[in-house]
């Protein structure tokens, strides 16, 4: 296929669309019951973020950018870590009881 | 590393992400998913690690020990009752670290390869634009919902004259700015576009009353979907475009089931003005109309002598934080050889999933607990409603009365059971303001106490 001339934009789009379609069936099949560990999970996976600020952090020279990849890097990782542990918290208290 | 590579492995990390969500589908490969959730991450960060630009690992390596100490330590200790705020406030944070993605893009395009500085390509611009904005949005917008539900803030709903005007201007005045960008790059629009959305995201959240908070809580989960989904478009990167988009969708899809569950449109939510917290505004209009009251002992009593009890928790048991008390009731019931069961509202509590999740803590096992419409019809054949610390969403006046601001709302129809068993503080109405007609029915009795101090003295009672 040719690609070399697609605009990236329509790219971007393209991937955009198909993920909101499988984001709509997957997310409803999460059982209500799992309502809040669904929100923990999505804000920690949206924390994903921090590819961005990794790459503006990066660059070995100090400048304006670094420091501000910097405080995102900080601020995407307490996310992460929050998010994920927080979660891991909630599922464990679903196990069943016998 | 090519970028053929790094792309490749994005994708798997993708893909893991979309796992992580799948697996909520029931709670017995949840916590699999979220294992496939820390994994997609660690991909996604050791992938950008290994990118030839990304150099400076000390710096990274104390960014990433600071905030996931941090992380960790507020992740161990919060309380579960305190979740709702615990989640609004790691918004915030998403929104924070999209507006500082995004000012790095402005002042050093080169490293994302989108122009160079105050040279940036168009399409690039508006989507970094358009990032900045939702991420702002997102921020102080959870700092008004965190304040709200932490108390900090009044959890009534601050409306003022212009309110919706003033909105739509500083509306269109951010459309503008975004345009205006795109035709002369400069420092100060970038900024005013910043500030601009800080103050829209305080002004919109602002007005929203604290029972509507599920809601609020699931659209700035959205928004800060969006904000990545932006910022993705901005840096040609496809994971963060997939991810902001499964987390958007996610945060949509939630609002739409809470706004359903209140038979509310999203729009009157947003427009707000609705719903301050109960007990405030507590005034008894029909204070004449008998009520039966009983003790604990009454309850009690009732209780073990019937043969199937169903429990209908709410907010209030959330704030008295009455979890345990009552799973030690209902156990003691169950020993007793009486069928109990809990009923969970979609709009119960402050977030989705909110007695869920605090049932699990105090150790009820999730079989016990249904949905709205797995169990609603059960109510008939049940000899006890048991209702704790919820009120609108039992109100027979959402089917019966068309002037009651919240008719049309799906209820349990806990009027449907042999005896009603409701506690409540006071005879104050709930947060719609309205009174519910089941305090005066004959079969209902009404256990006036604070929800935790009344399961404690049932329990004794049973004992």
């Amino acid at each position: 296929m040719q690609t070399g001339s697609v605009d990236p934009f329509i790219f971007g789009i393209t991937v955009l669309v198909l993920a909101c379609f499988v984001g709509y069936y997957v997310v409803w099949r999460v059982t209500p019951a799992l309502h809040s560990p669904l929100m923990s999970v999505t804000n920690a996976i949206s924390s994903v973020i921090i590819v961005g600020a990794l790459i503006a952090a990066g660059p070995s020279e100090t400048n304006f950018a670094q420091i501000m990849g910097f405080f995102a890097v900080v601020l995407a990782s307490i996310n992460i870590f929050g998010g994920f542990i927080v979660t891991q918290r909630m599922l464990s208290m679903f196990k069943k009881k016998r | 590393m090519t970028d053929n590579i790094s792309a490749t492995l994005y994708l798997v990390s993708s893909i893991f992400f979309i796992l992580a969500l799948r697996g909520l589908s029931s709670p017995d490969s949840a916590r699999q998913g979220n294992l496939f959730g820390i994994l997609g991450m660690t991909i996604a960060v050791g992938t950008t690690l290994a990118l030839p630009t990304v150099l400076s690992y000390e710096v990274i390596l104390a960014g990433i020990v600071i905030g996931g100490g941090i992380g960790t330590f507020i992740a161990r200790k919060i309380e579960m009752t305190a979740l709702p705020q615990l989640v609004a406030g790691f918004h915030s944070l998403v929104g924070l670290a999209a507006c500082f993605v995004a000012a790095a893009a402005f002042f050093r395009p080169e490293a994302y390869g989108i122009g160079t500085f105050l040279n940036i390509n168009p399409g690039s611009l508006i989507e970094m634009s358009i990032g900045l904005a939702i991420g702002a949005i997102t921020f102080t917008g959870s700092i008004i919902a965190f304040g709200k539900l932490q108390g900090i803030i009044t959890g009534a709903p601050l409306t003022f004259p212009g309110q919706h005007p003033l909105n739509a201007i500083l509306g269109i005045t951010l459309v503008a700015l975004v345009a205006w960008m795109t035709i002369e790059q400069s420092e100060s629009i970038f900024w005013s576009i910043f500030l601009l959305s800080l103050v829209i995201g305080i002004l919109i959240i602002v007005p929203i009353g604290g029972a509507d908070m599920p809601v609020v809580i699931s659209m700035l989960n959205s928004y800060s979907g969006w904000a990545a989904c932006g910022i993705g478009f901005t840096l040609g990167n496809s994971l963060l475009i997939v991810t902001g988009a499964l987390v958007g969708s996610s945060g949509a899809i939630l609002s739409y089931i809470m706004c359903k569950g209140m038979n509310r449109s999203f729009f009157s939510v947003i427009l707000g003005g609705f719903g301050g917290d109960s007990e405030i505004s507590g005034t008894t209009t029909s204070g004449d109309k008998a009520i039966k009251s009983g003790s604990a002992e009454d309850a009690a009593f009732i209780m073990k002598n019937a043969s199937s009890v169903i429990i209908v928790p709410g907010y209030g048991m959330a704030v008295a934080q009455a979890q345990h008390a009552l799973r030690e009731m209902g156990e003691l019931l169950k020993a007793d050889g009486v069928d109990v069961r809990y009923a969970i509202h979609p709009v119960a509590g402050r977030m989705p999933g909110h007695m869920n999740v605090l049932l699990a803590e105090a150790n009820v096992p999730y079989e016990q607990v249904l949905e709205l419409d797995e169990i609603n019809r059960d109510f008939a054949q049940a000899d006890v409603a048991f209702v704790i610390g919820a009120n609108d969403v039992t109100n027979p006046a959402a089917k019966t009365d068309p002037s009651s601001p919240i008719y049309g709302m799906p209820i349990l129809d806990v009027e449907n059971a042999k005896t009603v068993l409701f506690i409540k503080r006071s005879m104050a109405s709930g947060y719609a303001g309205v009174d519910n007609e089941l305090f005066f029915r004959d079969n209902t009795m009404m256990l006036f106490s604070d929800a935790k101090s009344m399961c404690d003295e049932i329990v004794q009672a049973l004992n």
